[in-house]
This record gives C-alpha cells, structure tokens and sequence, in this order.
C-alpha cells in the first residue's frame, strides 16, 4: 500500500504546500517516509497546529488569579474554590455535521466530553450553540430543518446516555448558515485541585497504553487523498464521519477517572482529531520527552491496516495513557473490569523523538518539537472589505460593503411598508410586530430542541434550560457555577470587531443575570477561508474585540477552538465567534431566575435605552432587512460602552448576592418588549403573570421597545428594597429606573402617554412556546421514520 | 435498614440515588455492581435510571439477562422491596417481575420536563405516606416510556389495585395532552401483585429538593423508609 516515492501530487493530496513539504525535508534533513508524510499533514494541518490564528490568538488575555490551566491543554481550567477547579471548553464540529448531522453532533460531543475527562474532571454540564440556515426557506427549509433535526437528535443521542446534563446553548436561524450549519460543543467537568492530570509523557521509561475502542478505518484524513496510494474499494467504503458510541465513552470515563484516582496514571490525552498521531506527538512535545509505539499491539477492528492507517485513524472512544512504571498491571485490570481493552503499546523515551514501528520495521522517527513547536505559522494577508471600515462622525465603526452575500433576503412582508423606521407610530400594529417577533424561530421558545436533551441529570441543575444561563450547583459545597454560550453572527458581520465586543459582553451579561460573577472564558471562532484576506481581517478584528471585552470584564480566555473554511462554494458563513462564559454563584440559594415571581412585585431597567435599532432582531424579522442589506445601508451595531457594562453588572451582581432580586433577565435579542414578555411567561410551578409598563418616549417607539442597546438588565423586587436598590445601583454606578409592576393578565406597554402592547400574556406565551414545535412537526416524523 | 443501588455499565441515575438515600433519606447504601449476586445485606434495592448495556437491542433488554437480575429476582421473591426508575422500570418490566412492556413515546423522541403524576393508590410500601389522589410534579426523562401491556394484564392491573400512577394535569385531570408519553390508560407506574416491587418512568430521586424545582418526590423514599423502619 505505500507508494515508493513521494510526489508532489501525493504531497498535494495531504494538503501539505510545496513550501512546508520542503520544510519538512529541511527539518528532517532527508525525505520523509510515507508514513511521516502523513504523521506531518494531520500535526501541520490548520485543525491542529492553528498555523494561521495563532498570531492573532496571542493578542487574547488568558491569565487571571483563578486561571489554573491556560489554554493549551485539553481543556482550561479554573479555580472554583473549596479545592475545587472547573475544565472547559468548546470545540467545533460544524463539518461533519452537515454531512452527516447526527453522528456529526453526537461525535462532537463526544469529543469535548473526552476533553474534559482527560484533564481528570467528570463532566457534570454540557450546552451547545447551533446555527442553521432558516427553517422557512421556501427553497432549503426542508433540508434545514432535517439538519436540526437529526443535530438535535445526536446530541441528545450521545449526551443523555452518557449522563451529563445539557442545560442550556442557543439555536439561531440565519440563511448564512445554510451550506454551513455550525455545531459547537461545549462541556464543563468539576475536578480537585491536586487531581488534575496533563497530556504529557512524563518520566522516561514509562509505559505507554493504548485504551478504550478498538481502531478502525474510519475518519482516516487520507479520505481526502488522490487513489493512488489506496485501494480504491477501501476508500469508498470508508465513512467521512465516525460514528459514537456513548455507551462505550460512559465506561471509558469511569474506567479513566478509576485509573487516575488509582494513582497509576502520569499523563493522558484523549484520541481526537488525528487520533494516535496528534495524542502521542503532543504528549512528547509537552514533556519534551520521546515516545517509542509499536503499532503491531493497538487493538484494531479491523484487518490489514497499515501503520499509516492505524496512526490517522479517528475511531472515537479512544485514549493514550503514560501510566507509571509498574503500574501497567493495574490501569489493565480497571478496564478490564469495566470491559475494555489497554495494552502496551510503547514507552516514553529520553531521544525527544516519536518513533513508530510496525511488524518489526521502524516506519517513522520525528522529533516531536518539528510536529507542534517547528510547525508553520502564517500571517496571512488582511484586507478589510470593500470600503473598508469606515468611522462615522460619532466614532462608531459602520460597514462597508460585503464579500459575503446570502442567498436570498428573508421574505417576511415588511409590516411598515419600505418607509421602515420612518413609519409613523400610528401606522405600526406593535402588538402585531411582538407577536412576530416572539414567533420567530430566533426568538421562540427553544424548548423543542432542550427538552430532548435530558438537563437534570445527575440532580444538580439549579436553573433549566431557557434562562440566561443555566446554573449547576456543585454538591460538595454551598456553590454553584452558571454557564451561558453565545454568538452575533448578524452583529459580527456588521462589525467584527464591535459585534466582538458585544458577544463578551452579552455572554458575561447572562451570566450576572443568574446571580453568578463572570470568571473565565472558551471560544469557538468560526470563519469562512482565512486563505482570503477579508475573513482573515474579520478574525483579526474578532480577536482584538473580544481581547478587550475579556480584559474590561476580568474574564481571561482559558481554552478554545478554531473552525475556518466554513465556506461552500465561495459562499462563507458570518464571522461567528461563540462565547462560553462560566460564573460563579457564591450561594446556589441566592441563584436568580428571569420570571417575574408575584403581583405588586416593581419592574426596574438597570441601564439605558439607545436608538438601537439597527441591525436588530426587529429590523431581520419584521422588517425583514438581510444583513447584506444592512451593510449596504452602511448599518452600524448598537455601541458598546465598557464601564457602563461593568457598572450595570456590579449593580445586578450586588443586589443579587444581597438577596434582593426576585427576578433578573438580560435585554437583548427582541429589545425591551420581548424581554419583558419573557419575564412575564409561566415557569415551573406558576402560570403567567401581567404587567403594566410605561417607558419615556424620548425615542422613537420602535426603538423603545425592540431595540438592542446593551447593558440593559429588567429587574423586578419587592417595593420595600426599592430603596437598598437604587443605593447599589447608584454605588456601582449604574442608572436604575423603576418602569412598572407586575401584575393582572395582560402585558401592557405604554410608551409616553400612548399604550403601544397590551395582550393577553398567555396569548403571546402560545405564540411564543409553540412556533418552534409547530414547524418541525412535520420533520420529527420523517426523521424518526428513517 | 440499608439500600443498595444497583450498577449496570450505562447507569447513570446510580449516584443520583446514591445522593437521595445518604442525603434525604439519611440510611445506608451501597453501590452493587452488576456481576455481585449477594443482595443478603440490604433490605431495599433500587434499579436506578439510565442506559444499561447501552440499551442495545431495546431498553433494559441485556440488564435483564446480567447476574445481578437473577439475584433481584429471588430478593424481590423473598419480599424484598425493589424500586424500579426509568431504565430500571424498563429493566423490571423485561426481567418479568412487572407485567407489560415500554415503548417508544408517542411523539417518538426522548422528553425530558417535569410532568404531574396522580396516586392513584396508597396501599403500596412506597406510597402510604402519600394520599390518594395528590398530584405530584416529578421530572421524566425516557425516550421509550409509553407503558403498554394486553387487555388481560390491564384488568388484573385495575382489578387488583396495582397501578400506583397516572399522568395528569396540575388539577389532578386526566387526559391526552398530560399523558407525556402516549401510555395505556396514562399508566405512569405499576407496582406487582405483592406490591413490594415498583417500577415508574418519572423521576422521583430528582425531586427531592426546592432547588431543582420540586421536592415532591421525597415522599416515596420517606414512605419506604418507614415501611423498613416497620417491619425491622
């Protein structure tokens, strides 16, 4: 099966340049085998080696007091207190999800779970943000919804019979995802201080084993190479995407952490993408060691793999452990008990090599510091779009024109006709245009996609999915640690660098909004190609946005992901970067939730309202203005002020921790009416509750009630702590104004001396709880028939 | 008195009983692995929730073939009490120590909310701290939990009492809409002829606490600690 000589078009087929396959000889100073040509395409690829982020990742702040694992290791990892620490992180799977969308996701949570437990942590929480193109798309909806269908059902598949709750992510809509739906995992594990364990081969002699599923042929990165050097039968028989096994990951999770606890293990990394390659070449680079495997002992499912196979195999469920000399024994006996296979495979050795061998032949010796340190790095040119970023008389950042354009605008009926903002109060049925809203797959009640995700296992979900952020108590303690996952696509291709900014500041936003403060961070950056110069400069903005959000909001950046060419046909995705934020609730009984609670209760804005409405939920839904429109029309984001964000949060966090808030929620997508609405809604052991409103009207209506100003929180407590309230808020700095009450039935919004929003709440609550559920009716039986 | 909480590979309900029984209920327990066939130390056994053997084949079909079954099964014979949640009702019912089977729910995908649920008897060592015809709000979690059985098996059910839950709404009504899973009859939990082995899809280990939004189930585990207390 290997080819005699290596040619340029096999050098090509490994998505290796002619350039870095000269490196490569360079480094090695001859030609490289067969099977180190492969060992250097995986480790040098983008996926791995981040060679064109990691100049701009850099600029990202990741250092804080409570950082006990910056990124670089399998997961971040932060201090909790009480001893113990929390590892995250998000990763994207967003490829194989539209190829095969339910393995797709199920193996992607998977992935992140194994990241997790690699560091020692049992996973106890996991959320996912999604995006898809619209479900209404009179020409792909069909197919949209068959993807969140079957993503939806992957996840739940792979989450719910491993045991880790799924409390909480976000589903958006938006047709830039159409050929490009992304699925981001993310997964939280609670680990001991003194327990953490590291992807290094550590002590030389020690022996290196091989456990969890046996290795197949599936996910072998060759399935993208040119036929000669393979069979061609074997190729096609070959599935791009690995199937998961959540069953055999639950027995590999007890079986690891048994083994860890045992004190049998130095290190241990989880086989992910590039499977043996990527965990045995980084644990050597990490410990600056050499690792010696020989290939003829790695349990495998198959018959006939060559040692190419075997080292780029991604068979999930699979994990390299560098156990301590002698203790061999024992880390075979617990997985035995637990049903699976570890032998030993190879040692670590003291030459700083990775060497392979196979049926007696020694088939690849690489320093490991040429596999990740020595691997390439590029600049790659930036240009901002067409006209550039141009800055307007107020400073703020406005588009210019886009090189990334949608297939076809939303087609809602402009409910104002085209006169759009400018249309006279009297002429807009607000009513009409809440119910729209509330009604928009964006917007609606996302309970058809949690609800099949089990979110209360393992009985510590303090708050269930649809809140701002879900919060899971840790049971040893009084504490608990909230999580809320978050993107802009709409915001970031408006502006990459505000819309940054924005992101971090709504993801730590939501996480206040529970009660909890803001400690650290995970991202998920999706882009379209970095290989043109507009994506690359977006990234760019993205970081330096988010660099500076993270750093004004003391939340460093612990771990995280790069997703590029995220782009069909020269068609790329928005510039989405996914934030994960974690918080920390000192009291799980102090925890706060977004539903107001009792009649009488004051309804209070912590913040101010802006003339907002641009690029906002309102305008794409009721307006129904694409973003390539809004570039055009040189659409600005709302702008962010920094200090006011951390004044409105200390005064949210304050009151909470002081135990005065009945209820607390981040005004964001929908503006101030749909937030309001929400509030209202019923919860779990109450039914919906009315509440009268009156905002000033400085602003234009519109505006007043959808627009997306930040730095906005809706508060509602008793009147007797109105005035310890207002003396916090004034304290940390922030405006708070009484708006109204709660109270009757309805939901009445005035604005000035006019009454725009009066309804039923249960009438917009139907609305709101059933849009979802009602479009996919159709899909659930087809995909549960196939 | 003391409990064990059975292990399969694929449990993952196991330490949320685990936590129920050393927290709320204050007693002694254990985790039993699924190839022990001792059960002589414990006086209770609960069958937790989740995915044994993966559910492969069809849900709790291989738990029902494992060593510890077997031994379950003489325990439950010899009047233990045996307390069966979710997967571990899906385990009873395919050991044959329930009647009747569990299949896909009606909207075939899984559902994971909290739902009310009626006593529908007191008569049962689970139950006889509750009253008749309360309304608890329990958390399910399945996605094979529409409980069928034969016409035969359903009469002798009513006949003799044995249905301990139905679905309901808050009102305690029963009908289409609140029968989450499509179930006969809205059957949520059926207990045996010598009522000392109770299966039910709804969770009550996860309702034993304000903070996770109900504490209402707390009340079987206070019952069937009492009914241990009693005959000690």
């Amino acid at each position: 099966m290997n080819p005699e000589t290596i040619t340029p078009e096999v050098v090509a087929a490994h998505n290796l340049t002619s350039e870095e396959f000269e490196r490569i000889k360079e480094l090695l100073g001859r030609e490289p085998t067969f099977v180190e040509l492969g060992v250097f395409s995986v480790m040098w690829s983008e996926h791995c080696s981040y060679k064109s982020s990691r100049v701009h990742l850099k600029r990202l702040p990741t250092e804080g007091e409570r950082v006990i694992v910056p990124p670089g290791e399998n997961a971040g990892i932060v201090d909790v207190g009480d001893g113990w620490c929390a590892a995250f992180k998000v990763e994207s799977h967003n490829h194989p999800s539209f190829i095969e969308p339910f393995q797709g996701a199920a193996t992607g949570v998977g992935g992140i779970l194994r990241d997790i437990f690699t560091m020692g942590a049992r996973p106890v929480a996991a959320m996912n943000s999604l995006r898809f193109g619209r479900l209404e798309d009179p020409k792909h909806g069909r197919r949209n919804r068959a993807l969140l269908a079957g993503v939806v059902a992957g996840i739940a598949h792979y989450g719910n019979a491993f045991g880790v709750p799924t409390v909480g992510g976000e589903v958006v809509f938006d047709d830039a995802y159409g050929f490009n739906p992304l699925v981001n995992a993310f997964a939280l594990g609670l680990v001991r201080h003194d327990q953490i364990f590291f992807g290094k081969a550590a002590g030389v002699g020690n022996p290196v084993l091989y456990v969890g599923a046996k290795t197949g042929r599936d996910g072998i990165h060759g399935a993208t190479m040119a036929s000669a050097e393979f069979d061609e039968e074997a190729l096609e028989k070959r599935p791009t995407v690995q199937v998961g096994d959540p069953f055999l990951e639950k027995l590999l999770l007890e079986a690891c952490l048994e083994a860890m606890r045992a004190g049998a293990v130095a290190g241990i990394q989880d086989m992910g993408a590039a499977g043996l390659t990527s965990s045995s070449c980084e644990m050597a680079a990490r410990a600056g060691n050499g690792v010696e495997l020989d290939l003829s002992l790695v349990p495998q499912r198959e018959e006939g793999m060559t040692a190419y196979e075997i080292m780029l195999s991604e068979s999930q469920e699979r994990m390299l452990i560098v156990a301590h000399s002698g203790r061999e024994r024992q880390v075979i006996d617990i997985f035995r008990k637990w049903d699976l296979d570890a032998v030993v495979i190879g040692r670590v050795t003291g030459t700083g090599s990775v060497v392979v061998l196979h049926e007696g032949q020694r088939l690849a010796d690489i320093p490991s510091k040429y596999l990740t340190d020595e691997a390439p790095r590029y600049d790659r040119p930036m240009k901002p779009r067409d006209g550039g970023e141009r800055v307007d008389d107020e400073g703020f950042a406005v588009g210019g024109g886009i090189d990334v354009v949608s297939p076809a605008p939303p087609t809602a009926p402009a409910l104002a006709s085209d006169s759009g903002l400018q249309a006279p109060d009297s002429e807009v049925d607000f009513n009409n245009a809440l119910r729209r809203l509330l009604a928009s797959p964006n917007l609606a009640s996302k309970s058809w996609v949690y609800r099949q995700y089990d979110h209360m296992v393992r009985t510590n979900t303090a708050v269930l999915p649809g809140a701002d952020a879900a919060v899971v108590r840790i049971k040893e303690t009084r504490r608990a640690l909230a999580m809320s996952l978050d993107g802009n696509g709409r915001y970031c291709a408006v502006s990459p660098r505000e819309g940054a900014r924005l992101v971090v500041a709504e993801a730590a936003r939501n996480v206040v909004c529970v009660g909890a403060r803001p400690l650290a961070v995970t991202n998920c950056l999706n882009f379209a190609s970095p290989e043109r110069p507009e994506v690359m400069w977006s990234f760019s903005e993205v970081i330096d946005g988010m660099a500076e959000a993270c750093e004004a909001l003391s939340t460093p950046v612990v771990s995280g992901n790069v997703s590029f060419y995220n782009e069909t046909e020269g068609r790329g995705i928005h510039p989405t970067p996914v934030i994960g934020m974690v918080g920390l609730v000192e009291d799980v009984r102090r925890v706060v939730t977004q539903g107001f609670k009792r009649e009488g209760h004051l309804v209070a804005l912590v913040g101010t309202s802006g003339e907002d409405l641009s690029a906002s939920e309102y305008e794409a839904t009721v307006l129904g203005r694409g973003v390539e429109e809004l570039i055009a029309s040189g659409a600005r984001v709302p702008s962010l002020d920094l200090g006011r964000e951390l004044a409105v949060q200390r005064a949210v966090l304050l009151a909470a921790e002081e135990g005065l808030l009945q209820s607390a929620h981040d005004c964001s997508d929908g503006g101030l009416a749909v937030a309001l609405a929400e509030c209202c809604f019923s919860s779990l052991g109450r039914g919906a509750l009315g509440a009268t409103v009156t905002l000033d009207g400085e602003l234009s209506s519109a505006a007043t009630l959808f627009g997306e100003t930040p730095s906005r929180v809706l508060v509602s407590f008793e009147e007797s702590q109105r005035t310890r309230l207002e003396r916090i808020a004034a304290q940390a700095g922030a405006p708070l104004k009484v708006i109204g009450r709660v109270g009757g039935k309805r939901l009445r919004i005035n604005v000035g001396s006019v009454e725009h929003i009066s309804q039923d709440v249960s009438e917009f609550e139907t609305i709101w709880r059933d849009s979802l559920g009602d479009s996919m009716q159709a899909e659930v039986i087809a995909t549960a028939a196939e | 008195m003391k409990f064990g909480v059975i292990v399969f590979p694929g449990s993952n309900c196991d330490h949320d009983a685990y936590h129920v029984i050393s927290k709320h209920v204050g007693q002694p327990v254990d985790f039993v692995w699924h190839r022990e066939t001792d059960l002589s130390a414990y006086d209770a056994v609960i069958i937790p929730g989740g995915f044994s053997y993966g559910d492969y084949l069809r849900a709790g079909a291989l738990a029902s073939f494992s060593p510890v079954m077997a031994s379950v099964k003489e325990f439950a014979g010899r009047g233990g009490f045996v307390l069966g949640i979710c997967n571990g009702f899906q385990i009873l019912c395919e050991s044959g120590l329930l009647p009747g089977a569990l299949i896909r729910n009606r909207e075939l995908h899984f559902i994971c909310q909290h739902v009310n649920v009626r006593v529908e008897t007191t008569e049962t060592p689970f139950t006889h701290e509750l009253r008749a015809g309360q309304v608890l709000s329990l958390p399910v979690a399945h996605a094979e939990g529409n409980y069928v059985c034969d016409d035969e098996t359903f009469e002798e059910l009513r006949s003799e009492d044995r249905v301990v839950f139905r679905y309901c709404d808050p009102a305690g009504e029963s009908g289409e809409p609140s029968n989450i899973n499509g179930s006969r009859d809205h059957i949520a939990g059926i207990c045996s002829r010598e009522r000392n082995v109770l299966g039910l899809m709804p969770h009550p280990e996860r309702a034993c606490e304000d903070l996770l939004g109900s504490s209402d189930g707390s009340g079987l585990f206070r019952s069937l600690a009492a009914t241990l207390a009693a005959v000690r």
